[in-house]
């Protein structure tokens, strides 16, 4: 019973590291259609940038949470201008083109990303400061479940509770919720798209920073290739949820974090993302649109 | 008369041969991966290539020839290097060092054994490579992973008393080779048994479930078949879950990156790697000409590659020519000094002198164990 505790909490981490990347995919999903490859790759800069300002500020002398606070701060600051202008040179001018033309933009942004920091950095793997300080909440099980894993799991949720709030009650969520419907219609309404599709790049991208340092500093190094396989993983989550749906993007995550934490532990490591992966296919084939998607009929 | 006419004609027509050839280079094609994230295995190797032939041709060349350099980037991939090896036999490479990574090596070796090109890798220990026999053209200067599997498994239940052992790899050809060795020696014994035996998946975001799993399985010991990359992640994450199961690995792992990256969380860890030649007068000099021209210590497989290209320009050079046969030979039969030792190779392409010995990390640093 333990262990099978130790595997929960342990699926459960994973797939809040996947639901903070995931988070992004989604709602620029909802809004424009548009699966955002390059969202991955604002992960690794945010990663990078809190890498390089804490290195900074530790070398100033400040430490503990100052450095978290500021290098997350930064982080976000410098993805959320990454987020944006991505969307204006790779998306923008593609609003009108057919929907496969950002898609292969989007590519392109992701693989270009990655060689520039390829070549501004370093092809190593690098260390990354655990930022997230040691507490004690849990004795005597802090051995199972860490304090930068509780971090992960609760900033996961109040993401997600604040998302849906701003999505649902605010007058910005409105206007996306009208774009997302209809993008003429909401034009004709008054509602300046542009700017709404701006703010859901920043906000998507914002994420992927907090995600980006928060689970750099949990794992403990980073390289320019980690946004790769984190967005591929947490995109397959996202899917699973039902793309477009925020609470769909965090169950997803963590339907598939406790589906690769149980097949390691009760089958075997080498079938993880088999598991991961048929799963996936069973849910598509009994609900297309994902767990919590919803069906949206097509007028022919 | 008409005799010494033709002896002169002859002279004349070999003096021009002569002439015609000193132009004319021995091709030495470099091979591994130059970029992306495996790249500090690859270049040590060029770097050695290019002190070692800069030896060579300041001291008059090999057959007379001044020795150049082709280097070629396969990033560790195999289905680039199949790409890498039919470039470089078109720009007509004699002799290839090279490829670095297990799996690049097995895929490329074909074109170049179609191209009777002798190949030397410094670093692709994977056993089949040599002992399969389909690779005749391959040879190495670095020992086979069952080699250093035995020495994994001996060291983990003689030395630090393992009762329980864990063999975890990483699915690839370098990795579960190792860990297969591994285990196959491990269930010899009659004072130890393996609890577990799985696979991880390389650049997974995190591998708790399978940390969880080696606590449970009760494992005392730990061994590791893979690169740095997965094995720094696995034993920060078994530090900070307070395990201190010993953990044992391999010369993918015995590499300064993964003390820079596990940090205070790789004390302790123990891994094999090529004995400790420091104190050879050859090693010595390398290591002095790369301080020299890089300023800095050589990486990974900076001396076997050193060795390699030693081995190959000594075995053109003894044979007399760039025939594949009569290298072959020469390499079996003469014994030549490098920075590795005096070396030669037997029939399967071994190298005959070389063996690990077993590092752990103590104050930052790998230390043998003597």
């Amino acid at each position: 019973m333990e262990y099978f505790f130790e595997l929960f909490l342990g699926g459960l981490t994973r797939g809040s590291i996947y639901a903070l990347i995931a988070l992004g995919y989604t709602m620029v999903y909802g809004i424009i259609e548009l699966i955002n490859f390059a969202h991955g790759e604002i992960y690794m800069i945010g990663a990078f940038t809190a890498l390089i300002v804490a290195s900074l500020l530790t070398m100033a002398g400040m430490d503990g949470m100052a450095v978290l606070a500021l290098s997350m701060v930064v982080a976000i600051i410098y993805a959320g201008a990454y987020g944006f202008t991505i969307e204006k040179i790779a998306y923008k001018p593609l609003r009108q083109a057919p929907r496969l033309s950002p898609l292969i933009s989007a590519i392109g942004m992701s693989i270009f990303l990655q060689n520039y920091v390829l070549l501004a950095q370093t092809s190593d793997f690098l260390p990354f400061p655990s930022l997230i300080p040691e507490f004690s909440f849990m004795e005597p099980y802090e051995h199972v479940f860490s304090s930068s894993e509780l971090v992960i799991v609760v900033v996961t949720a109040v993401s997600m509770l604040v998302l849906t709030y701003l999505i649902k009650f605010t007058k910005m969520g409105k206007a996306m919720r009208a774009s997302a419907q209809d993008r003429t219609m909401a034009m004709l309404a008054g509602i300046n798209v542009n700017r709404i599709i701006s703010t859901t790049f920043i906000i998507g991208s914002t994420l992927a920073a907090v995600g980006g340092v928060l689970i750099a500093s949990h794992i403990g190094q980073i390289n320019f290739y980690i946004g790769f396989i984190a967005g591929i993983k947490a995109f397959t989550a996202a899917v699973l949820g039902g793309i477009g749906s925020i609470p769909g993007a965090v169950l997803g995550s963590l339907v598939l974090g406790w589906t690769e934490s149980f097949a390691t532990g009760y089958v075997s490591s080498d079938y993880e993302d088999v598991f991961a992966f048929t799963l996936l296919v069973l849910i598509l084939i009994f609900r297309p649109a994902g767990i919590l998607g919803k069906t949206k009929t097509q007028k022919v | 008369m008409k005799k010494l006419m033709t002896i002169s004609v002859a002279a004349l027509a070999l003096s021009l041969a002569g002439s015609a050839l000193a132009a004319d280079t021995i091709k030495l094609g470099v091979a591994g991966p130059h970029s992306g994230d495996l790249a500090s295995y690859g270049i040590p190797t060029v770097r050695a290539a290019e002190l070692a032939v800069a030896d060579i041709n300041a001291a008059g060349g090999v057959l007379g020839k001044q020795v150049e350099l082709l280097v070629e980037d396969d990033v560790c991939k195999p289905e680039i290097a199949t790409n890498t090896a039919s470039k470089l036999v078109s720009d007509g490479a004699v002799v290839v060092l090279g490829h670095i990574c297990s799996g690049a090596t097995k895929a490329a070796l074909g074109i170049y054994n179609d191209a009777k090109v002798i190949v030397m890798s410094p670093s692709a220990t994977n056993p089949a490579l040599t002992q399969s026999g389909d690779y005749p053209n391959f040879y190495r200067t670095i020992a086979s992973d069952d080699l250093q599997a035995k020495l994994g498994a001996e060291f983990a239940v003689n030395t630090l008393g393992a009762k329980k052992v864990a063999v975890i790899h990483d699915k690839g050809d370098y990795g579960k080779g190792y860990a297969e060795f591994a285990k196959a020696f491990l269930e010899k014994m009659d004072n130890a048994e393996v609890v577990l035996f799985e696979g991880v998946t390389p650049g997974a975001v995190d591998y708790s479930a399978i940390v969880q799993k080696i606590k449970h399985s009760g494992a005392d010991a730990v061994i590791y078949g893979g690169y740095h990359p997965e094995a720094s992640k696995i034993v920060t994450q078994m530090r900070k879950k307070k395990m201190d199961t010993y953990f044992v690995s391999d010369d993918g792992v015995k590499d300064d990156t993964f003390i820079k990256v596990a940090g205070e969380y790789a004390e302790g860890v123990y891994a094999s790697g090529p004995m400790d030649v420091s104190s050879l007068e050859l090693y010595q000099k390398a290591l002095k000409e790369h301080k020299d021209k890089f300023g800095e210590e050589p990486g990974a497989f900076f001396k076997e590659g050193y060795a390699a290209t030693v081995a190959l320009m000594n075995a053109i050079e003894k044979a007399g020519s760039t025939d594949y046969a009569a290298v072959e030979a020469k390499l079996r039969s003469e014994y030549v000094d490098t920075p590795v030792g005096s070396i030669s190779f037997d029939e399967k392409g071994d190298a005959i002198g070389v063996g690990f010995s077993m590092y752990k990390v103590t104050d930052g640093k790998y230390v043998e164990q003597k």
